[in-house]
């Protein structure tokens, strides 16, 4: 609260009558009137803020119906269930990341926002999602952060960064006729028996879907003719787009696999030679030992490349909404760290920096410190806000990982009103909550007191 | 600062801190650059997803429009504003946010009003009350009001909800209210008590012109406030009192296959608080500064 409140004149002086009897009737007309001004605030803040709280005090000793006192019961409840152990440690860990990511984010922009031009612009883009609701808001990052790379932008990024560094051309999902003479063995395409030099090995291979074969992939071609330390053949898709063909045939229409890793295995199990197939799906091993081999197609070939991270699973998904939180509050910050400093005197920093302080000396000696109020109240006005949220945990969880994600209010609302029907406990959370934010009550009450004695 | 005072300052640096300097600042502006594409991303993505079908959100991500811009289409704006649930939501949003923001903005001057220039016994307590009352979280009020509301037949009608978000708005507007009526100068209102004005002539003809920027600043806050929330709603009304929020909220359930009805419903929810805080932005900060603890 940057705003300092100045405290009323003394308005009574000078009123009235010298008269005793006309100065009471006109103190109580002051009194009436006054009460006028305050009915319907008062009337309203009585009967549907304060009276709930003698409620729900009340409310939180009775069972789930109402009916019976029960005691503690629901506070035990309340430590001992599962689904609000989760909430109550998520609430932790939101209270303990969110405002300061906030509160850094906010303070980083402030300080450096002179250094730019576009100051204004830059401070409209980041403190606009405080305007839009926390739903429309959760709707988004829900789609931001979806699974299939295809439909969510982060891991679509996370994907292309990863496929610029790997070169995979992966062929998901391969698989061989069941008469082809092949073995399919923990996604390892091999040959069933053994294959000698000098001899062919072809792999017709079906399965492939059309869009994961590369744009270099030719029409397939009869392997060459093998050498005697040679091993030769062909890897093609067994099909002929639009139906026709025979199964196993290299035939016009069908298409080479480039790029698939071929090995030789010897008998010990060790890979002896291994190759790669061209645009016509042709491979070709050389230098092997007389012997038999195993060609096996490793798994690797058909695995899926990288998919990007299950940002929505369990394990992620308080960071990603936490992550939203950020989005909407770090501008808040902001614009609040930058208000206070714009009122601090600049000729302070720059006698400083006059006087050959580092720029990172000016901001911790003498920024920081006068700007510690502003920060102090940025700080706990997130963290208040941040016990109480609902609307992002509500939204962004896909159903699987809501249970993961819980926190005190969404529990509130699940127990009371979303189907767990049980107001007893329901009152228990929604008195953690305002337990939890007893503190920050004190401090404004104290701080008004400081303001009147001023 | 004259082009000579500039040229003073420079001087005083060496050559190694004033390409430091300049180095400095393209990096921040960089950095900039890329936090505000970042910040940037989430709403023109939802944008460019409600301009898409159904058939192609399901197929392929909102960029791909940026390489194939036939894919856009009004279809999901023409087609949600021919749903009734839709047009009738929106209509029960306007008819929460603008009466809530109205008696918010009437109730808590005239408190404000009475609790900075009214003297009566208690004052300073009750006061104190009321800045206690700052921090209620509203999970307190929704099982007892919940309850009450059911009693006077008034659950799950659009007068519940409005009510609701007055009681627990006035907190706050009493504390700006007030703290910006302090603020007037005392001359002003006593030239109108010796002019023998009514204290609520005082009110209307003093109080209010002078209390206009910080009425503004609540209004605003409270109107967006109102307008985007979802939890008060989600329980206080029903299927024909919902507003936007919950209407939306609703076909979260099949988040792939109502991606067009979410992403095309978040965006007109977004529109009216988007001007609002557009073209009032000031006053919208100006609220925030005055204290939001709540």
């Amino acid at each position: 609260m940057t705003q300092s409140a100045v405290a009323p004149a003394e308005t009574s002086t000078g009123r009235g009558g010298p008269g005793r009897s006309s100065r009471a009737s006109s103190r109580r007309r002051m009194f009436l009137i006054a009460l006028i001004f305050l009915a319907p605030a008062l009337l309203l803040l009585g009967a549907l803020v304060a009276y709930p709280i003698v409620y729900t005090v009340v409310r939180s000793f009775f069972d789930a119906s109402g009916g019976q006192f029960v005691g503690f019961d629901n506070y035990v409840e309340m430590f001992t269930r599962d689904s609000t152990f989760t909430a109550i440690r998520n609430n932790i860990i939101w209270v303990i990341v969110a405002p300061v990511t906030c509160t850094i984010l906010g303070l980083i922009f402030a300080v450096l926002l002179d250094r730019i031009r576009w100051a204004t612009a830059f401070k409209l883009i980041i403190f606009m999602p405080m305007a839009i609701s926390m739903l429309a808001a959760g709707v988004i990052f829900r789609m931001m952060f979806q699974e299939n790379p295809n439909l969510g932008v982060v891991n679509a990024a996370l994907v292309g960064i990863n496929s610029w560094f790997t070169d995979e051309s992966a062929y998901p999902g391969a698989n061989v006729r069941a008469d082809s003479g092949l073995i399919v063995q923990g996604g390892t395409i091999a040959s069933d028996g053994a294959v000698e030099p000098g001899t062919e090995q072809n792999f017709p291979l079906v399965g492939i879907r059309a869009d994961s074969i590369p744009e270099e992939a030719a029409q397939a071609e009869e392997p060459g003719s093998a050498g005697s330390d040679e091993i030769t053949g062909t890897v093609w898709l067994d099909v002929i787009r639009g139906g026709g063909g025979e199964n196993g045939e290299i035939e016009d229409g069908k298409s080479g696999l480039p790029g698939i890793r071929v090995d030789a295995v010897a008998d010990d199990g060790s890979i002896a030679a291994s190759a790669e197939t061209d645009a016509e799906g042709q491979y070709q091993i050389t230098g092997l030992a007389d012997g038999s081999y195993t060609i096996a197609l490793p798994a690797s070939n058909f695995t899926q490349g990288y998919q990007g991270v299950n940002w929505l699973g369990e394990t992620l998904i308080t960071a990603v909404i936490i992550l939203s939180y950020v989005w909407i509050w770090a501008g808040f910050a902001m614009i609040m760290i930058a208000s206070g400093l714009s009122a601090i005197d600049r000729s302070l920093q720059e006698a400083a920096r006059m006087d050959g302080a580092s720029e990172w000396k000016v901001f911790t000696k003498i920024t920081a410190p006068l700007l510690s109020p502003v920060i102090i109240v940025v700080f706990v006005t997130l963290i208040i806000n941040v016990l109480k949220i609902f609307d992002l945990v509500y939204v962004i969880p896909p159903g699987s990982s809501k249970p993961a994600a819980n926190v005190i209010a969404v529990e509130m609302w699940t127990v009371s009103f979303g189907g767990g029907n049980n107001q007893g406990l329901g009152s228990a959370l929604a008195l953690l909550l305002l337990i939890l934010v007893l503190p920050s009550m004190i401090i404004n009450v104290r701080r008004f007191r400081e303001e009147r004695s001023r | 600062m004259t082009g000579a005072d500039l040229t003073i300052v420079r001087g005083k640096k060496t050559v190694g801190q004033r390409i430091l300097g300049v180095f400095n600042n393209s990096i921040v502006n960089v950095v900039f650059v890329l936090v505000a594409l970042f910040w940037l991303v989430p709403s023109v993505g939802l944008l460019l997803s409600s301009l898409r079908t159904v058939g192609d959100s399901a197929s392929s991500g909102w960029w791909t429009v940026f390489t194939e811009p036939t894919q856009l289409t009004l279809e999901n704006y023409a087609a949600l504003l021919s749903n009734d649930t839709i047009t009738g939501s929106f209509w029960n949003t306007i008819l929460i946010a603008v009466p809530t923001t109205f008696f918010v903005v009437l109730f808590g001057s005239l408190a404000g009003y009475a609790f900075a220039w009214m003297e009566f016994p208690g004052r300073d307590w009750l006061l104190i009350a009321v800045i206690i009352l700052l921090a209620v979280p509203i999970q307190v009020g929704l099982i007892p009001i919940a309850r009450m509301f059911g009693a006077l037949g008034i659950f799950g009608s659009i007068l519940g909800v409005v009510l609701f978000h007055i009681a627990f708005g006035l907190p706050f507007a009493i504390f700006l209210m007030r703290n910006f009526f302090t603020q007037i100068p005392s001359e002003l209102l006593e030239a109108a008590r010796l002019d023998g004005a009514s204290d609520l002539r005082i009110f209307l003809t003093v109080i209010v012109p002078l209390g206009v920027p910080a009425i503004a600043s609540l209004a605003i806050f409270q109107f967006l406030w109102t307008w985007n929330d979802m939890l008060v709603a989600l329980i206080f009304s029903n299927s024909q009192s919902q507003p936007l929020t919950v209407a939306i909220q609703s076909q979260l359930r099949q988040f792939g296959a109502n991606i067009d009805v979410l992403s095309t419903g978040a965006f007109i929810s977004m529109i009216i608080p988007l001007i609002v805080f557009f073209a009032f932005q000031r006053y919208f900060v100006q609220a925030l500064l005055a204290g939001s603890q709540r």
